[in-house]
């Protein structure tokens, strides 16, 4: 336990005894350690003169953090419907035969745990794993064996192949951001050259909306940063990439991290910050070192630092602060909480973070694709890039697509491109449903195909999950109902209880115990959610369901048994325990299911 | 003869399950007002009246949880028979002190009270027929059968069940206002 001790002290030290590294610190304590045993959150208390109980709170709300021992070896399994429909219950139930171990429990040795986590962002090559937290992917039963007697024997994550932790980037159609060849400074000069002023005013031109999800329009969030008071602006780069389904971000931060940090630096230039962070959620943790790499070569070019290509006063640099597996960080206000060091509980808005943001300071937040796509628009001009999409949607959108098509991957589409475009492209031979924009989004059935992709009509995130005639739309709603059962961040009652009460209608309906019943109090608790929660996931929680519902309503109604009510547990079953206890058969010792109403 | 009087009177019936009375008692605490409520109302099955088997009714108060199979035969007697049916009280809505026992073993339990408590002699867990059996876990009434509404408290006072009652046999949709609206 002293080992602890010290080792959690290195890590609070290594911070500069910073409260708002509490999150950072956590993580690296854990990395020394394997867990974060009790000695080590008190000691860590002490030392960044907190409460004990904030600390624990703290270790406690991450699901990569441990405050019970786990495997020296921790497999998680990405558990999103894709993943599934790719074949990971099998190949867990395999690994897990081999090692002789139970899902959720750690060997008796200590050696290895294996267990389910939310969607890694690895859909286009699945199945996936996290091993130690590192990527594992394109499992298959091949795999599976090679990897259990890699942990039978011990064998040190770095001497596995390499190849196990080969993440494809996948690009298949190419648009004007992932098309054009980026030379770094170059945007950041011709944004300077047109004036702090002037840049925003071409931002403006361009009608760039966030690419995050909510479409808010960049520029008027920059100006209401830049005129926000305070002198110490912050730059938030919003890589908490959750959303099951999502992985573009993964793929630009891999492939165009120059651009993602030149992005960040133009929202400085615009807004006049000193301060950038980058967000990186913990499931891309090996994408750790080669940002850190990348982040140098900008600093040795003179594109971040002191006095930016010669610049007096414009001075910027980035730190990446690691996430720990909690879906809700992507919430902009939960991530600034998280950023903070503290639990990731989203904030009541107003303020919005560009008065109050980060430790209250004047804040944009933005997302890894909005900051990537302002980098063609200083290149190009805001007209130039308002040419493309449509009149509310300028611009391109990348796509993650994933599921029953040929091609997975990455595409980039100008907005206004059809979902029946997309699904030629891809290869979805039987395409029945497509959800998208994630377990948040909407699902479009067949005979909305001509939609469109833009905020006018079907927004996204970037998700875009595909199912054939095999699939169960209601297999997918009640997947998604799982993930926001399992990662709502607890605040409020609405969300927390409601997405456990869904969970649950859902199940019943699984065993074949649903009633018609069970239908309308699922419709009543969709609203309850929608109207009552306190942020977005909450209230987008029974998105999937009420989608469903409308739209593939006897996916529902054949599990329904045809009675007015059925309870979810078998009630002559539950008198087994009394009858052997008193030795009795008699016909008052049953209950009999035919006598329900 | 009054309005009141023209109309069918109103069919209620009560029980209590795994439950203490109180919601019962509470429902006395209704004073002068069930003379108000005699006058549109009259009992079924309830230990009021002391009849043992309900008839075809309009609303069914239940009082307490479903810890035994006795429990659920009366439930589906009364889910059967009532038009509205109401769980009234803490236990009904949510199991209440008696699911205090849902995260113990019963078997344990019924070791330890009739076989290996002190001071037993002859220990024995009783199998008469006559006993309902014990289901292992006490469930709260809506996940045995359809319930329409639900009076909060432990016990929910007079008040709030006199407004109930009195919204539901007037037509208005059940309303509890906050001072009425409690859980313990």
């Amino acid at each position: 336990m002293q080992d602890a001790e010290r080792i959690a002290a290195q890590a609070v030290e290594r911070h500069r005894r910073e409260p708002s590294q509490l999150l950072q610190i956590l993580v690296e304590t854990q990395d020394g350690i394997g867990y974060l045993p009790a000695a080590a959150l008190t000691r860590i208390a002490d030392l960044l003169e907190l409460p004990r109980a904030r600390v624990e709170g703290v270790a406690g709300f991450y699901s990569f953090l441990y405050t019970e021992p786990v495997g020296r070896y921790r497999i998680l399994f990405s558990d999103n419907i894709i993943d599934r429909m790719l074949g990971t219950r099998g190949l867990m139930e395999s690994l897990c035969r081999r090692l002789e171990v139970s899902p959720g429990q750690v060997s008796p040795g200590g050696e290895v745990s294996v267990d389910v986590t939310s969607c890694t962002g690895m859909g286009d090559q699945g199945p996936a794993v996290l091993v130690n937290g590192l990527a594992v992917t394109r499992l298959d039963e091949a795999r599976v064996e090679r990897i259990a007697s890699l942990v039978r024997a011990g064998t040190p994550l770095a001497e596995w192949p390499a190849e196990y932790f080969r993440v494809d980037d996948n690009i298949r159609r190419r648009g004007s951001l992932l098309g054009d060849d980026f030379v770094p400074g170059a945007a950041l000069q011709a944004a300077m050259v047109r004036g702090r002023t002037g840049w925003l005013e071409e931002v403006r031109l361009s009608g760039l909306r966030g690419r995050g999800g909510a479409g808010f329009t960049t520029a008027v969030k920059w100006m209401a940063c830049r005129d926000a008071p305070g002198a110490d602006k912050v730059v938030v780069c919003n890589a908490d990439e959750g959303e099951p389904g999502t992985f573009k971000d993964r793929v630009l931060l891999a492939s165009q991290a120059e651009r993602v940090f030149e992005g960040m630096t133009l929202a400085a230039w615009a807004t006049g910050a000193r301060q950038g962070l980058l967000y990186l959620r913990g499931e891309y943790r090996y994408l750790l070192k080669h940002l850190r790499a990348v982040l140098a070569l900008r600093r040795a070019a003179g594109l971040l630092g002191p006095r930016i290509l010669g610049e007096a006063g414009f001075d910027f640099d980035i730190d990446i602060h690691l996430g720990a597996g909690a879906y809700v960080c992507g919430e902009e206000t939960a991530l600034l909480e998280s950023l903070e060091g503290k639990r990731g509980t989203p904030r009541i808005r107003p303020p919005f973070p560009v008065t109050h943001g980060y430790l209250g300071r004047p804040t944009v937040v933005n997302n890894v694709e909005t900051l990537a796509k302002t980098t063609l628009i200083a290149l190009q001009g805001g007209a130039a890039f308002a040419a493309t999409g449509t009149p509310q949607s300028t611009g391109t959108k990348l796509l993650s697509i994933s599921g029953d098509c040929a091609y997975p991957g990455v595409y980039e589409y100008p907005f206004g491109v059809t979902i029946a475009h997309v699904l030629e492209d891809c290869g979805a031979h039987d395409p029945q449903v497509v959800q998208v924009g994630g377990a948040s989004g909407v699902t479009i059935a067949g005979h909305e195909f001509h939609r469109r992709i833009a905020f006018e009509d079907v927004p996204t995130a970037g998700a875009f999950m595909v199912f054939d005639g095999r699939r169960d739309p209601f297999e997918m709603a009640r997947n998604f109902v799982h993930f926001f059962a399992h990662e709502s961040c607890g605040f409020c009652t609405p969300c927390r209880v409601g997405t456990a009460l869904l969970k649950g209608y859902m199940d019943k309906l699984a065993s074949g115990k649903g009633a018609k019943m069970d239908l309308a109090d699922i419709e009543w608790l969709d609203r309850l959610l929608k109207n009552a929660s306190h942020c977005g996931l909450g209230s987008s929680a029974p998105n999937p369901v009420i989608d469903t519902l409308i739209k593939f309503r006897p996916a529902y109604e054949r599990r329904l048994v045809s009675l007015d009510f059925k309870p979810a547990f078998d009630l002559d079953a539950a008198l087994e325990t009394a009858r052997r206890m008193t030795g009795r058969d008699d016909p008052g010792a049953h209950l009999d299911w035919r006598e329900e109403v | 003869m009054s309005d009141s009087m023209s109309l069918p009177r109103v069919r209620v019936a009560t029980t209590s399950l795994a439950g203490c009375f109180g919601c019962h008692m509470s429902f006395l605490d209704m004073d002068e007002r069930l003379l108000e409520l005699a006058k549109v109302v009259e009992f079924d099955r309830s230990p009021l009246t002391d009849i043992k088997h309900c008839g075809p009714c309009d609303i069914g108060l239940i009082e307490g949880g479903v810890c035994n199979a006795e429990n659920v035969h009366v439930l589906r007697e009364f889910r059967r028979n009532c038009k509205t049916l109401v769980a009234v009280g803490a236990c009904a809505i949510n199991g209440g002190l008696p699911a205090q026992r849902n995260h113990l073993d019963l078997g344990d339990c019924l070791q330890q009270v009739y076989v290996k408590r002190d001071g037993i002699e002859e220990g024995g867990v009783p199998d008469d027929p006559e006993l309902p059996l014990l289901l292992d876990r006490v469930h709260p009434i809506h996940e045995v059968v359809r319930v329409d509404y639900f009076i909060p408290g432990c016990p929910p006072s007079g008040d709030a069940i006199w407004k109930f009652l009195t919204d539901l046999i007037g037509g208005r949709t059940p309303r509890l206002p906050h001072p009425l609206l409690r859980f313990d």
